[in-house]
């Protein structure tokens, strides 16, 4: 099985971002909690790579540490919604058709038909804005998506012959569900969970740029989008360098997601064959 | 051919009909809407900047620079003992409406402001007047309670102008004065629109009509000035652009004082701020350079105390509050506090306070004392912080004129209690010999200095973005304003 090209650029793309992110807990270039004013809106040059923002911080440290609030949000919000979409959709497909698997999908549907963004602005607005409550309001708006993609994946399972063989020598379906149903869709959730990956990304830094995400001192790339916007015509880097890591980290993990669609989809896997 | 060249003239004569007629127009753009067009029962300091000597005036009224002139008062005597004013009143002024303005209408101004159930917002300029009688249709006395030394300048502000009792029930939507300009109209969340009053009593303005527009973003304020969609920026919100205007010769810079005192407030009433130690050390670890320059891109000025600096009575006590990061660590360890202490920093939403906040959490936390940033939007900071006091530290700037009387309250939010600076006030309010009263306000400044009551930072610069051309526009803000009665195109 060849390795498609997307998914390597995308991994290598991730995995520059995600070290970075990594490397920021042992080290950065500057520290980002001293600003130096004199020093601001410095171009990009050997002592900073990336140039400096209109503190005078490093644009560089900042990206790197902004990379760590970015993906650890993002991280857990698709925890949340993997960790209770998933048991969500295959409990609705194990009772299929009844009382129980109407109200969890209606539930969904109704998280659903809420635009999610607005949803964010409103938790994190009654509930104060910060990193946390950022996370919860992307994690919730996850929980659906994979609830769905859960319950459609394993109901083709129960039709299927060898989750009748277990159901005939008495396993409960709670069992089946995690013995047998459980890995066969996996894949598809690495999947899903890369693409939400990315949009939890997006998510969080629309929140911050709109102030609704991680509070100052914590650097996140939607503050520094938002800092930028009156210094774009004087500075143009300030914008640039965090627009640009968004539109990386996301385009590597879009790239990662459809390579790893391809390599492990089945239906497709055997297409190409 | 003579067609084309009659064609040729018709236009370019259109073309200039054109450009003449856009000099009596004007398009000026401020940040916020104002909520009503009433300056008699609110605030908002928004229609102030609309209204204020453009549709309505008072007795008196202030100029560009601080001082207070006459305004439909031409003169005024004040009795010996200070206890009665007389005002005379110019003759032949008229309402927009076609009304004459005399004295019963400013009893009913007066009247109005201080009664019981006002809803005036600063009913304290009000306060030491005891009866208001009209002598004749133009003479008008007022008695105080007291002597009260500031009592022409209390007249001069937006919210002692004169209304009439036959408008003042539309007064917050069509409001009838008897300014320069004439109210025109108002699209709600657009514009507002005034004309030139052709029965003004004096010098008429020169401007026929006049826009107000209402651009809060500072990136869309941006480009509004830079396409020349607004001809004025008044409070132009991003300082770190006005390099860029005055490099460009379409437009001219102004950067004017205002009576906006910006502070790091800290919670008097609350521990660890109780404790002068820990306020000193505070201002001590303030760096007032580093916040002009680093969030209002070096306009403003440092202060030490809560006085506008460009006032003749300022004291520069900048000094007693020094950056001193060493002597700050010292004060804590002497405070208790030797390892720092955890505080919230709440911050409105002006950059002064967002990007300022940054700073000064950096600079607290560079002698230990460590923040939880929060930023609040208006609403929410004057309910929680300012009206709740639910706060450790915060930043704002306190743009009323001579406001130090602040202090003298208890109950104000950052809850300082001076029982001697209350007393202070007290006598100052009753003195009206301007020797004497010069030295309280500066012996107040004095007082609340050496209290370290809050952090002082910087009084707070109004840039004004004009194309250039425009002359007659204010300077500074001594009040609210946006006076164009005197504005004209070259």
């Amino acid at each position: 099985m060849t390795v498609p090209r997307g998914l390597i650029a995308g991994a290598g793309l991730a995995i520059l971002f995600i070290a970075g992110a990594l490397l920021s807990f042992l080290w950065t270039p500057y520290d980002i909690l001293t600003l130096s004013i004199p020093d601001r809106l410095q171009p990009p040059s050997a002592a900073h790579w990336l140039g400096t923002d209109h503190l005078g911080r490093d644009m560089l440290s900042m990206v790197m540490m902004g990379a760590r609030t970015s993906i650890a949000v993002a991280l857990l919000a698709v925890g949340i919604g993997m960790g209770l979409g998933v048991p969500l959709g295959l409990w609705a497909a194990a009772r299929r058709g009844s009382l129980l698997d109407e109200v969890i999908m209606r539930g969904n549907d109704l998280i659903f038909a809420f635009p999610s963004l607005v949803i964010a602005i409103l938790i994190t607005a009654v509930f104060g804005a910060g990193a946390m409550n950022a996370i919860i309001a992307i994690g919730i708006f996850n929980i659906p998506v994979f609830a769905r993609l859960t319950r459609g994946a394993a109901l083709s399972f129960w039709a299927r012959d060898f989750i009748l063989a277990a159901r005939v020598s008495g396993k409960s379906p709670a069992r089946i569900s995690v013995e047998h149903i459980l890995p066969n869709i996996a894949n598809l959730m690495i999947v899903q969970g890369t693409i939400q990956f990315s949009l939890g990304i997006l998510a969080e830094a629309a929140l911050s740029y709109i102030g609704l995400g991680a509070q100052p001192p914590m650097a996140s790339w939607g503050r520094m989008l938002a800092d930028a916007q009156t210094l774009v015509s004087i500075a143009p880097h300030v914008a640039l360098v965090p627009g640009f890591a968004i539109i990386l980290l996301v385009l590597g993990l879009n790239l990662m997601g459809d390579g790893l669609r391809d390599m492990l989809d089945p239906r497709i896997r055997v297409a190409r064959v | 051919m003579k067609h084309l060249t009659a064609l040729i003239l018709a236009g370019t004569t259109a073309v200039f009909a054109t450009a003449a007629a856009a000099e009596t127009n004007i398009r000026v753009a401020m940040q916020l809407e104002p909520p009503n067009l009433d300056p008699t029962s609110g605030a908002a300091q928004a229609v102030d900047s609309v209204v204020y000597s453009n549709i309505f005036e008072g007795l008196t009224r202030f100029m560009s620079d601080g001082s207070v002139v006459p305004g439909l008062a031409e003169s005024w005597e004040i009795a010996a003992d200070g206890l009665t004013y007389t005002f005379k009143l110019r003759p032949g002024v008229m309402f927009h409406d076609g009304t004459t303005m005399d004295a019963e209408d400013v009893k009913f101004s007066l009247d109005r402001a201080r009664a019981e159930d006002s809803t005036n917002a600063q009913k304290a300029l009000f306060a030491s007047i005891a009866d208001v009688t009209v002598v004749d249709p133009l003479t008008v006395q007022l008695t105080l309670s007291a002597p009260n030394g500031a009592m022409l300048f209390n007249l001069a502000w937006g919210d002692a102008v004169i209304v009439a009792p036959e408008s003042i029930a539309d007064i917050a939507t069509k409001p009838i004065g008897t300014g320069a300009f004439t109210f025109t109209n108002w699209v709600q969340g657009d514009r507002i629109e005034i004309a030139r009053n052709p029965n003004y009593w004096g010098t008429p303005a020169a401007m026929e009509t006049a826009t107000f527009r209402f651009i809060s973003d500072p990136t869309a304020a941006f480009a509004a000035v830079m396409a020349e969609d607004v001809d004025v920026f008044v409070g132009f919100p991003a300082p770190e652009n006005l390099p860029q205007f005055e490099a460009d010769p379409r437009f001219q810079v102004l950067v004017g004082n205002t009576e906006g005192e910006t502070i790091l407030a800290m919670n008097n009433a609350r521990a660890p701020f109780d404790n002068k130690l820990v306020r000193q050390a505070v201002a001590h670890a303030i760096d007032r350079q580093a916040i002009i320059d680093g969030a209002m891109y070096g306009i403003g000025t440092p202060i030490g105390t809560h006085f506008a600096p460009h006032n003749p009575d300022y004291v520069d006590l900048t000094g007693l509050s020094n950056f001193d990061p060493e002597k700050s660590k010292a004060l804590l360890a002497e405070a208790g506090f030797a390892d720092g202490f955890t505080t919230t920093l709440k911050l409105p939403p002006p950059s002064y306070a967002r990007r300022g906040g940054e700073i000064i959490a950096a600079q607290l936390r560079a002698v230990g004392i460590q923040t939880e940033i929060e930023n609040q939007e208006w609403a929410q900071w004057l309910e929680t912080t300012f009206k709740g006091k639910d706060f450790g530290l915060t930043i704002v700037s306190h743009t009323e004129p001579m406001d130090i009387g602040i202090y003298a309250n208890p109950d104000y939010y950052f809850g300082y209690n001076n029982p001697d600076l209350q007393a202070m006030m007290t006598t100052l309010t009753s003195t009206t010999d301007p020797a004497a009263r010069s030295e309280m306000w500066k012996q107040a400044q004095t007082v609340i200095a050496e209290d370290f009551v809050n952090a002082y930072l910087f009084e707070l610069a109004v840039p004004t973005v004009a194309k250039a051309g425009i002359e007659g526009l204010w300077l500074n803000q001594p009040t609210a304003a946006i006076d164009l009665t005197g504005v004209t195109w070259l």
